[in-house]
């Protein structure tokens, strides 16, 4: 993987996926090392990102690496017209590897072939955000000891969501069922269906989870907004269907585990939050392992 | 009387691009640069098809694309035909075929793609002939045959 931009969840292989998750989990037992001391990252935050952001910050820190960058464009010169080509092409100068945010969709695919080092894409608009994805296949792997044959639930916005969408796509290496409970407006595409069809995988479709909730290993939530509603009744009508509480758990597998990408807003109701099977604060954790692990290995160091 | 007829009908050396969609003949002159030309062209549209109703034709004197050039129109005018004339006579005809990769002359159809937003060049990936559908390489949308705006 040296050398190697990370853009897109599909650039890497089910192996490169593994390697990653390996390497998470030495850096989960050992995370303060000083081995990025004398690298310069990058943090190219061109729209605000708290979580995101604050994660590879951590990540590079924790590992004794400097980091240049900023959290807001208003303070860049790409509030003066400079275009993205011209700021890559500039901060290749000044460090070892860019990690990258930006509002336009395809901007990281940009930035990766204009850049002399590589650039992983920490969310380019609504189109892919890998980092995310590999450290959702570390939570699973970790709570669930295995990738394969498992019972993934995504609830909530299927149509909008790149989170599930780039999930979709990884864990459909691994002989997963997915079950799709969403609002009809927010169904599941029909390209991400067809994969599946094409992987001869198992997925159902429904608007209500109650009756197979029993069966899931992951239950993997979204956030339902109001504003992608066309009709403001039809939410009004929907919103709470898709909100997640505790005696909805009763009766489900011990191993079955509760993910969300964050921020939650009401989705998961607050009385989940003292459940075993809450995962999201931890999986939030696994992003700092995760992203030391994906710079690590595209800088040729692990 | 005088003849009133225009010398159109014939060229000595160069290419005739027959059976255009009749309204896909313009696409054809901006994809292929045609109106950058400086040797003879000669248009029809709206002329009688059994094929396609209308259909378009261009004769470009002295005019002949290479394979990669000439297959770009198979986005908007697969039906197209090329006669290639030597010396008054056909001495080749040839059908287009849309190529694997588009580099320029589409839109992108997301408004939030980068190539839409920044000076950057279009590229996408053809992932169906039949009915045509290109994938952005920068933001991965699927631009389809019914929204393919040429640029």
């Amino acid at each position: 993987m040296k050398n190697k931009s990370l853009v897109s969840i599909t650039d890497f292989t089910r192996d490169e996926y593994l390697r990653i998750l390996e390497l998470a989990a030495e850096f989960e037992k050992n995370p303060r090392q000083n081995i990025l001391s004398g690298y310069v990252i990058a943090t190219l935050f061109f729209e605000p990102s708290t979580r995101t952001r604050l994660s590879f910050e951590s990540a590079v820190s924790g590992l004794g690496g400097k980091i240049i960058g900023f959290s807001e464009s208003a303070s860049t010169s790409a509030s003066k017209g400079e275009t993205l080509y011209d700021t890559i092409k500039m901060v290749s100068n000044y460090s070892d590897l860019i990690v990258m945010r930006h509002p336009l969709e395809g901007s990281a695919r940009l930035a990766s072939e204009v850049a002399s080092v590589p650039v992983v894409n920490a969310g380019d608009g609504a189109n892919q955000h890998p980092t995310q994805t590999l450290l959702d296949l570390y939570s699973i792997q970790k709570t669930q000891k295995t990738l394969d044959n498992l019972k993934i639930f995504m609830v909530g916005d299927l149509k909008y969501g790149r989170t599930v969408h780039s999930l979709l796509m990884a864990m459909s290496q691994f002989n997963t069922t997915f079950f799709f409970i969403s609002p009809e407006e927010l169904k599941m595409p029909d390209g991400y269906k067809m994969h599946l069809d094409q992987k001869g995988l198992e997925y159902y479709e429904t608007n209500d989870f109650s009756e197979y909730v029993r069966e899931a290993d992951i239950i993997y939530m979204t956030r339902v907004q109001q504003e992608r509603f066309t009709d403001p009744i039809e939410y009004e009508r929907v919103k709470n269907a898709y909100v997640l509480r505790r005696n909805m758990l009763e009766g489900t597998k011990e191993n079955m585990k509760v993910l969300h990408p964050l921020p939650r807003v009401n989705e998961i109701h607050t009385d989940v939050d003292t459940s075993p099977q809450a995962y999201y604060f931890e999986q939030a954790l696994n992003g700092v392992f995760t992203r030391q692990a994906i710079i690590t290995s595209i800088l040729g160091i692990k | 009387m005088k003849d009133k007829q225009l010398v159109v009908s014939a060229i000595k050396n160069g290419t005739v691009i027959d059976h255009v969609p009749a309204t896909a003949l313009f696409n054809v002159v901006t994809i292929l640069k045609l109106d950058k030309l400086e040797t003879m062209v000669t248009f029809g549209n709206n002329l009688g098809s059994k094929k396609l109703g209308k259909k378009g034709i261009i004769k470009l004197s002295e005019v002949f694309f290479k394979d990669d050039d000439i297959n770009k129109i198979a986005l908007v005018a697969p039906s197209a035909k090329l006669n290639i004339i030597r010396n008054y006579e056909v001495v080749e005809k040839k059908v287009v075929e849309v190529p694997d990769e588009i580099i320029g002359i589409v839109k992108c159809v997301n408004p939030k793609c980068i190539t839409n937003n920044q000076p950057v060049t279009t590229r996408f990936s053809v992932v169906s002939k039949k009915e045509i559908k290109l994938r952005c390489h920068y933001c991965e949308k699927i631009t389809n045959s019914e929204n393919i705006e040429i640029i």
